[in-house]
């Protein structure tokens, strides 16, 4: 596979030559002052200076941009731990139903069709995690684990237990620990055993009193399936902590295997990852939170229940304060069009479909992983795998993508050396993995030279994020004060 | 066959491209029997039974979804108090349902991501414009997510004396519920200090505020769609006692009324009220700061930097405050974020243009003002409450009670807030305010 992005250039008026695509301000820019504005001179401003595009000369400025940004419809994106399948257009086209574009402040009469797909969603989220009652209000998967660890706080706190510590693994993602931190916490970090895994002697030396939850990942980063999971979830238990799933790599197990059946308390579910709504080049994304019944009471506010029908063949909905909820960690109530993509996602899978998508994100990953050349250390592993670059994970990436592809997370989880951490998923060919596999190939075989200068063949070339961070221009007005 | 199924009859994702011989094959090369053999799952976790959900077609979908959302009451909305209803123009919406954009993720490949981080780049920039201040992000989930993240912001750089933050006794529930939960990890306190005929009362926030204050939030306009008469004042009482000024407003009303950074604000916080109508409450969180404060600013930020061929190019920048890097010592737990809605809002910004969204601004003064004099025509009702100028809302006192007269008004096809036992609130944009006539008739008769 060849590739060759599309690449903007235009000549500067000033010396230094060129700039790839200039910027809006560059284009067209105006002052204008706030005259003659309806109020005292002393509540306003003196005027605003901002691009002024006519519609045309916007419509080619963002499409350039397009061209110059690559996404899951230019080619594989085996993002480790982002889940990055196939976005179905169809679920953008019920999201913009202009039925769905109502004020988060309506009437619960008014807004009936809103707390029914709400409730059914939360339904299915449920069925799926094996959980007893879901919240839609997170808004991405770290405000999710937010929101969970604050559940299990003013649980634990409801039950006058004082416990301070959370207990996270080395090779978590990096919100677990921020988002502990966040609610208060002190983090317990557990070093990985031999295999990759939680080593169960040390988490009981770990779990005590001060135990307020273990946030775990399952499969973890490493694609392994914590196989001692059941006896992880008594030992925590039987300190009196709560066991949190964090729902990351949720798409391994759909239709297969329930964090709610393995012991886990409460979980947040990442619908960009799993369910395919866009990322939106960094979101939005959504972070519902499931929770076993003893938890339901803390729960943010408002949850939606079913009224009884009486016979009729509409049920009603109504939304309620759980009982000793922790409140909002939304002004409203989420990211209501990404749950209606999320919804019209689970219902086109259903059954079938929800249990094939972890079997062909398996199938993919390990098909992958059997034709590259690279050492993976940690098996058998599931929809994701690390393999170790053996030279500069970066540069390899780098090199990735002049043959098309976008590269794997990399560089983490830091337990493989030069990680290269690979998540196809389910939208990949079997031919689309071949070429993939041959990227990865191509870039190991590449020497040295070809690598520190690639990639060669993207909009930008390769870009010097150290002296980026070094000398902040954050606005155009920084280019300006140049 | 049903259209649910593949050619050869393979009844599973029709997200996934293999064919049933493909499947084969690369079973054959992993050299296993069944995809069932690539799990290592305990048998007794297993999960064996159904889960109960019906595939449906697309086209079923489609209908089904459409038919629940039909059970929602098609009422003309005047509603606000942080949720804004404006006008967003096609063009918003094909370009940046472009896949390019649309499907790509945050940008840990800037070489690639080129266009997306000049977008995000142009959106810090607008913000940076219209606050004034010398760094805004690439966005946070919400406005009360932005608030949550400023007081926590203010904690860090402020907390060695105290640890109250204060709020204006009219906050929008959803934005101090979460402000509470972002201080639920520290020893913070939030209190509310008094206003004054819908604004910032001056003395009461003199009296409220000492040396043990890290942070005085203040909104403009606020959540009654005031505008802030003493913004100056609000921020010099903040300054003197070493405590952070934190403001909350929209790009809209940015581009109208006082620059934020020119009456002492350090952190501007809000919704972008800009490239998604009403969206049930999803939104965009502002944040805009000082540059004293940059290694401190929670989320993402893009910089302007080099590549290897000399030429300007966009990248993610200073990354060791973020929680990839820095874990539990991050200045926030956010990753993911509305990169997507801050491009819209970006794009909505630029087609308006400066004349346009300082028309919009005035529009909405003028509209306020409008609908308030006809509510105050009514009998029964009398308006604006507050003797202020207004931005996009006003609330209106009722002889009947406000939540009686909700009810009646949304029977006749109209949505406003009832926020008091006789106080309504309506809130107008170019969305609504061609229907303001039939409002008025409406409350005429239900008043």
């Amino acid at each position: 596979m060849k590739f060759n992005q599309a690449r903007w250039t235009r000549e500067t008026p000033e010396e230094g030559g060129e700039v790839y695509e200039p910027l809006l301000s560059e284009k067209s820019s105006r002052a204008v002052e706030t005259d003659d504005a309806p109020l005292p001179d002393d509540l306003t401003r003196d005027g605003i200076e901002l691009p002024d595009p006519a519609e045309p000369e916007l419509a080619r400025h963002y499409t350039r941009l397009s061209q110059m940004n690559y996404g899951v419809e230019n080619g594989p994106f085996p993002l480790g731990s982002c889940t990055m399948k196939y976005n179905p257009s169809f679920t953008e086209d019920v999201a913009a139903l202009p039925a769905a574009a109502t004020h988060p402040d309506r009437s619960t009469d008014s807004i009936q069709g809103n707390l029914e797909l709400r409730h059914r969603l939360a339904e299915s989220l449920a069925r799926i995690g094996g959980m007893d009652s879901v919240t839609l209000q997170p808004p991405a998967g770290a405000a999710g684990e937010f929101t969970g660890i604050l559940v299990a706080k003013a649980y634990h706190e409801q039950n006058g237990n004082d416990r301070n510590e959370i207990i996270i693994p080395e090779s978590a993602h990096g919100t677990n620990f921020a988002s502990a931190a966040l609610a208060g916490y002190e983090v317990v970090s557990l070093p990985s055993a031999d295999d990759g895994r939680v080593g169960v002697d040390a988490l009981r030396a770990a779990t005590g009193d001060d135990t307020a939850a273990l946030m775990l990942t399952n499969p973890n980063t490493l694609g392994l399936f914590e196989r001692d999971i059941e006896e992880i979830a008594d030992i925590v238990h039987d300190s009196g902590g709560l066991l949190y799933y964090d729902g990351a790599n949720l798409n391994a197990l759909l239709g297969r295997a329930r964090p709610g059946d393995m012991g886990f308390d409460v979980m947040h579910y990442n619908v960009h990852k799993t369910f395919a709504t866009p990322h939106g080049g960094g979101g939005p994304g959504a972070g519902p939170v499931g929770v076993v019944e003893e938890l339901a009471p803390y729960l943010p506010t408002p949850q939606v229940s079913e009224v009884d029908s009486d016979g009729s063949d509409d049920a009603s909905y109504e939304r309620f304060e759980p009982e000793h909820s922790i409140g909002k960690v939304h002004g409203f109530a989420g990211n209501w069009l990404v749950l209606v993509k999320t919804y019209a996602y689970i219902a086109r899978l259903g059954d079938p479909g929800l249990r094939d998508t972890s079997a062909k994100a398996v199938l993919n990953a390990n098909y992958l992983a059997r034709l590259i050349d690279y050492d993976i250390p940690f098996e058998p592993f599931h929809h994701e795998f690390v393999a170790s670059a053996d030279r500069d994970a970066a540069d390899v990436a780098k090199r990735m993508l002049d043959y098309g592809v976008h590269p794997p997370t990399t560089k983490w989880p830091e337990i493989v050396d030069e990680a290269l951490m690979t998540e196809p998923t389910e939208a990949e060919s079997r031919a689309a993995l071949d070429a993939l596999a041959s990227a990865f190939d191509r870039a190991a075989a590449d020497d040295d030279e070809a690598l520190e200068t690639a990639p060669e063949r993207t909009a930008a070339r390769r870009i010097d994020q150290a002296d980026a961070a070094r000398n902040p221009r954050l606005s155009w007005h920084a280019l300006d004060d140049e | 066959m049903s259209s649910d199924e593949r050619a050869d009859g393979n009844r599973g994702t029709p997200f996934a491209p293999h064919t049933a011989a493909e499947t084969a094959a690369m079973l054959d090369a992993i050299g296993v029997e069944s995809e069932d053999a690539l799990f290592d799952i305990p048998q007794d976790i297993e999960f064996d039974g159904a889960l109960g959900i019906e595939p449906r077609s697309e086209r079923a979908i489609r209908k089904e979804i459409s038919a629940m959302l039909d059970r929602n009451h098609d009422l003309t909305e005047f509603l606000g108090r942080g949720h804004y209803d404006h006008y967003v123009p096609s063009a918003v919406d094909h370009l940046a349902d472009r896949s390019e954009f649309l499907t790509s993720y945050t940008q840990y490949q800037p070489e690639v991501a080129q266009g997306f981080l000049q977008a995000l780049f142009e959106y810090q920039s607008m913000l940076v414009e219209l606050t004034g201040l010398e760094v805004a992000n690439c966005s946070m989930y919400d406005a009360a997510s932005a608030l949550g993240e400023a007081a926590t912001l203010a904690i860090r750089v402020r907390a060695t004396s105290g640890d109250r933050v204060l709020v204006p006794e009219h906050l929008h529930d959803g934005r101090r519920a979460v402000l509470d939960n972002y201080l639920a990890g520290t020893d913070a306190v939030v209190e509310a200090y008094p206003m004054d005929d819908g604004i910032v009362d001056h003395d009461g926030l003199a009296d409220a505020v000492d040396e043990d204050c890290v942070m005085v939030y203040a909104e403009n306009p606020t959540v009654r769609g005031t505008i802030e008469e003493g913004l100056g004042g609000i921020g010099d009482l903040a300054d003197d006692h070493d405590a952070l000024f934190c403001l909350g407003s929209d790009p809209v009303a940015l581009s109208l009324l006082e620059e934020p950074a020119s009456v002492g604000a350090d952190v501007v916080i809000g919704d972008a009220a800009l490239g998604l109508g009403a969206a049930d409450g999803m939104g965009l969180g502002l944040f805009a700061t000082r540059e004293e404060f940059l290694r401190q600013v929670p989320g993402r930020l893009v910089g302007a930097g080099e590549d290897s061929e000399q030429k300007r190019a966009y990248t993610l920048t200073l990354q060791t405050r973020e929680q990839h890097i820095r874990r539990e010592r991050a200045t926030s737990n956010i990753c993911t974020n509305q990169a997507w809605v801050a491009l819209r809002a970006a794009m909505h910004a630029a087609w308006l243009g400066p004349d346009g969204l300082i028309d919009l601004a005035k529009e909405s003064v003028t509209r306020a003002s409008e609908v308030a004099d006809r509510l105050d025509g009514v009998n029964g009702v009398a308006a604006p409450v507050h003797d202020r100028h207004h931005f996009r809302e006003v609330v209106a006192r009722t002889d009947r009670e406000a939540s009686a007269v909700k009810e009646d008004l949304e029977a006749e096809g109209y949505a406003i807030h009832a926020i008091d036992d006789h106080l309504v609130q309506v809130c107008v944009t170019e969305t609504n305010a061609d229907r303001i006539d039939d409002l008025v008739a409406a409350v005429e008769a239900v008043a």
